[in-house]
């Protein structure tokens, strides 16, 4: 049982602070991944919760008790980390009891948490062998088999799948998956990767230059947004941003051509249009509506396809293309827009702008203003 | 590859051979001869432990006859020789044993605690690599006599202490400083004590460095005949150098059996040397913390 509440926490080393005011709730039981560009403080906020490092305002609660202060022995946390950090002069068996040793635990007691842990996680065989002799994955397994041993409230990953090769690392990310269903326990996971962070959430926070920019499950920050930021982030191949000037239903790029698209109510003047591959169809009929473009290649993958285009104003598009189409380079084409898949930002400050009734998008804003918060 | 390609290659690698061969055979001698130069006295001083001084004076190099152990049976029975070992035990084993955990904590506080002045401290231990404490013997003697500790054992193992500490921090403080940050702070989610990640992480890890530190100060604080020769005056409180002088008399020498005891005192030490270099090259080629 533990939920965990983040109460304006900043960090600063020296005189620059990397972390501005993070406001986070974190509920039991749930799977929280950070996920932001390299340098935007995801491992630092890790280790403010794990307390490695001190917190420099604001509070961190775990269960309503205030841990701001807390040593990190005695915060009932565990973390894995990106480098594994075994002890290399331990063996398999002695890495995984360490910190159960130290819990003061009866020998029975611990052998009985470590040859649970390495049952769990397939390492029976291994405990005899050092770090040293174990390949990528299998200490990557030990490192989260230390972890669990111990039984803590809360388990911090900070990018416990970088080093691992394509095919393992969906194989751990499975596990990962099924020990969180197992042994429950409140996950916070670190990872530049989309689909970890789509797969194994049940909340995601996407960070940048030490701010939350949205906190949602990966179907509203996919769906809906709360920036120009969170679009382009989640999603690959990455959303187009453009900025077009609206008449009515029409969307134009000065001498680029114009798609027509339901505006939401907010959207006046200039509007930044974000354009997901698979919002966006292309056609040779260089008559048609449409921004006009030019292909320089195409991206095949066997069951999809995408072709990036330059638009009338040098923006690099990708567009979801059928993969039995073939593009040549430099063809001229025409992007046209399927109708209700298209994300409105203001293009100053980067917000979404939203659809439908007032009400809605109240409603909307509401929950937006939420999550910044 | 081309059958023209395969045949330069071939050419190539039989001129390089032929190249590194003879560069190896001229290091080869040269090492064989150097190891010959080294051993030649300490084989000569084992030699001679055997003979009488008569023999030792006709025939300094001839092989004596080894069931010859008068000189050592004289050592055993008539000399103070077992007292001063075990002095030499005492001083250098805890001199060293000070040395080492005393400068193992300091360098772990300088490579790991951000504070105040750690690189002054650091700086500090370092000078101390430059001042050679000989030269301060007339200061040290006057402070050993007043703080008491004149002719005792604790005089020497506190300079040499403090002569092998700068060395030692300076050592180990390189060498923690390249173990990874992450171990310290996975023990510490561990739920480990400070204290506890020293004992259980830092030392283990840092033992080849530590391994290093005492071989090269073992053999010059188990040689040292200057600071025992100023400080201590009681015969039962010597340490085997300066004990050894004893053996030498005024008038006439045995040189068989002062032979016989510099082949006693050199052997622990060289048998301590041995397991530790085994154990440093152990640690170098084992170590692979990642
Ligand atoms: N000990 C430190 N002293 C000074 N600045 C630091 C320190 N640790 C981190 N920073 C700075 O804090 C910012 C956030 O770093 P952090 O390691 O949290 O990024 P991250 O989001 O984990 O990046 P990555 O995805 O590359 O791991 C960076 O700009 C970094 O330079
Ligand atoms: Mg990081």
């Amino acid at each position: 049982m533990a939920t965990l509440s983040l109460d304006k926490v900043s960090k600063r080393f020296g005189e620059t602070e990397v972390l501005h005011g993070i406001d986070l709730e974190i509920a039991d039981q749930e799977f929280v991944v950070f996920v932001g560009p390299s340098g935007c403080g995801k491992s630092t906020l890790l280790r403010l919760i794990a307390g490695l490092e001190p917190i420099s305002g604001g509070t961190l609660r775990v269960n309503d008790a205030d841990m701001t202060r807390v040593p990190p022995a005695r915060r009932d946390i565990a973390m894995v980390f990106q480098s594994y950090a075994l002890y290399p002069h331990m063996d398999v068996y002695e890495n995984m009891a360490f910190g159960v040793r130290i819990l003061g635990l009866t020998k029975d007691e611990i052998d009985g948490r470590v040859h649970e842990a390495a049952r769990m996680l397939q390492l029976e065989p291994l405990l005899k062998r050092k770090p040293r002799e174990l390949s990528g994955g299998q200490r990557q397994r030990v490192a989260i088999g230390r972890a669990i041993t111990r039984k803590p409230k809360v388990f911090l990953l900070d990018e416990p799948l970088s080093n691992l090769d394509a095919a393992l690392r969906s194989q751990v990310r499975l596990e990962i998956a099924r020990l969180h269903r197992e042994i429950g326990g409140t996950m916070i996971y670190v990872t530049h990767d989309q689909i970890e962070a789509m797969t194994l959430a049940d909340k995601i926070v996407v960070m940048n230059e030490g701010r939350i920019e949205q906190v949602g499950s990966p179907r509203e920050l996919y769906e809906t947004p709360a920036n120009a930021f969170v679009g382009t982030f989640i999603g690959s191949p990455k959303m187009t941003l453009v900025t077009a000037r609206r008449e009515g239903r029409r969307f134009s790029l000065s001498d680029g051509g114009a798609i027509e698209a339901d505006a939401p109510a907010d959207a006046k003047g200039d509007v930044m249009l974000g354009m997901r591959p698979d919002a966006l169809t292309l056609t040779r009929d260089r008559t048609a509506e449409g921004f006009e473009a030019e292909t320089v290649y195409t991206e095949y993958l066997g069951n999809e396809a995408y072709a990036y285009v330059r638009l009338a104003d040098g923006t690099m598009a990708a567009v979801a293309v059928p993969p039995n189409e073939d593009y040549g380079p430099d063809e001229p084409v025409r992007v046209q827009a399927r109708s209700g898949m298209l994300h409105f930002f203001d293009p100053e400050s980067g917000r979404r702008l939203r659809h439908g009734s007032l009400a809605d998008e109240r409603g909307d804003f509401n929950r937006v203003e939420q999550a910044r918060r | 590859m081309t059958a023209v390609d395969a045949s330069r290659n071939a050419a190539a690698r039989e001129r390089s051979g032929l190249g590194v061969f003879t560069q190896d055979a001229l290091l080869q001698i040269f090492l064989i001869a150097n190891t010959f130069i080294m051993l030649f006295p300490i084989l000569v001083m084992v030699l001679n432990g055997f003979k009488t001084n008569a023999e030792i004076f006709s025939s300094p190099f001839a092989l004596p006859n080894f069931q010859n152990l008068s000189n050592f049976e004289a050592i055993a029975t008539g000399t103070s020789f077992v007292r001063y070992l075990f002095n030499s035990v005492l001083v250098t084993g805890l001199s060293i044993g000070f040395i080492l955990i005393l400068g193992t904590m300091a360098a772990y506080a300088i490579a790991r605690y951000a504070f105040r002045g750690s690189g002054l401290l650091l700086l500090f231990f370092i000078a101390g690599l430059t001042v050679p404490l000989k030269l301060a013997i007339i200061p040290l003697f006057i402070l050993m006599r007043d703080l008491g500790l004149l002719d005792t054992q604790f005089s020497l193992i506190c300079v040499y202490t403090a002569m092998g500490l700068p060395s030692t921090v300076f050592i180990m403080t390189g060498f923690i400083r390249t173990l990874p940050r992450d171990l310290e702070d996975a023990a510490r989610m561990d739920g480990a004590s400070e204290f506890k990640i020293m004992r259980s992480v830092i030392l283990p890890l840092a033992r080849p460095a530590m391994v290093i530190a005492a071989i090269q100060n073992l053999v010059p604080i188990w040689n040292d005949f200057f600071f025992p020769l100023v400080f201590i005056q009681t015969e039962s409180l010597k340490t085997l150098p300066q004990g050894l002088t004893t053996f030498m008399g005024e008038y006439n020498t045995n040189w068989g059996v002062l032979f016989a005891g510099l082949t006693l005192a050199a052997a622990p030490i060289t048998l301590v040397y041995i397991v530790l270099s085994r154990q440093f090259i152990n640690g170098m080629t084992s170590g692979a913390v990642k």
